[in-house]
């Protein structure tokens, strides 16, 4: 292995963000939304419609030993598989940043970027009427990890449409759940999916503080 | 890869072993969230590691964790060693996510809640 690759002058030619896409000195904070869903359901379209910067991706490599395994000794034996996710940004005012990932429905995928779901916001699921048992596997783990979330049935001009009610039964969702179209082609409707959650968690923090 | 992103020669695991030294995300001592935001204090100075002048670069304002890792495009647990070192050199300062244990709060919610409708 040769350690002095990394000293090679030059090697790093980060572009950075663009000017247009750089953060207020002001902004304090940010907050996170995941949107799950599986693999072409339209999470990256979605985030993109709705972003104020381009859509950028973040990549996390996962060794075939096994996900979770902290020892990087031996590391250059193991297969490695390279995971990417989308993520766009929102700023919701000039101190708090709004940032949404999307990421893959395989639970395997949730532990590479530690924290994604901690400290989230809450989550939506982006459902494809034409492969609903994703979704029913990915609604059933954000339950158990007690993350809030909505479920956003994105409609594309060759699926079934099914009345919502239907959709809820199919999906075994509680009535409490939001379940919502959209067309996360438009930016618009992307943003209603984003403000349906959090109409939800705004009437869940309502409840948690009239319940305490 | 992004085809318009920097271009890396040998992105192989072995490279990033070289860049933080042998250590792993999960083994650094820091509570950096995939949104926590990064500020550098100064410009980058002369014979720092490339990686962390690119970092303190494109941080002169605040940039989320997850923005460096896409603009590096290096893994996020390789970033976040690298930050480890410049917090812990005074390079740069991390203004935290709103902590999990205050949600759900209805301000922020609402504050959110604002912001969307002005989309």
């Amino acid at each position: 292995m040769d350690f002095r690759s990394s000293e090679s002058p030059g090697s790093v030619e980060a572009a950075g963000p663009r000017s247009e896409d750089v953060l207020p000195e002001t902004a304090a904070a940010a907050v996170k939304v995941v949107i799950v869903g599986g693999f072409g359901v339209g999470k990256t379209t979605l985030v993109g419609s709705v972003s104020e910067i381009r859509p950028l991706t973040t990549e996390e490599t996962m060794t075939q030993a096994g996900v979770g395994v902290d020892d990087t000794a031996g590391v250059e034996r193991k297969s490695t598989t390279t995971v990417a996710m989308d993520f766009g940004r929102i700023s919701i005012n000039d101190e708090l940043v709004l940032y949404l990932f999307g990421t893959p429905g395989q639970e395997r995928f949730w532990f590479l970027w530690r924290g994604l779901f901690e400290g989230a916001l809450g989550a939506v699921v982006l459902v494809d009427t034409r492969r609903l048992e994703v979704s029913f596997d990915v609604i059933g783990r954000l339950e158990e990890r007690s993350v809030p979330f909505v479920v956003a049935v994105n409609s594309f001009p060759d699926a079934p449409s099914y009345p919502l009610d239907e959709l809820r039964g199919a999906l075994d969702l509680p009535a409490s759940v939001p379940i919502v179209e959209c067309d996360a082609r438009l930016r618009t409707s992307s943003r209603d999916v984003l403000m349906a959650l959090m109409r939800y968690l705004q009437g869940l923090a309502v409840a948690t503080t009239e319940a305490s | 890869m992004n085809s318009d992103g920097p271009h890396w020669d040998g992105g192989g695991p072995e490279r990033l072993y070289v860049i933080t030294g042998g250590r792993s995300g999960s083994s650094a001592k820091t509570t950096l969230d995939l949104v926590t935001l990064i500020v550098a204090r100064s410009a980058p100075r002369p014979g720092m590691q490339p990686e962390q002048a690119a970092i303190v670069r494109i941080c002169q304002r605040p940039l989320s964790v997850a923005e460096i890792s896409a603009h590096l495009s290096l893994p996020v647990s390789v970033v976040t060693v690298l930050l480890s070192d410049l917090i812990a050199d005074n390079r740069v300062f991390s203004r935290p996510p709103v902590p999990p244990a205050k949600l759900p709060d209805i301000a922020l919610i609402e504050a959110v809640i604002d912001g969307l409708q002005k989309l």
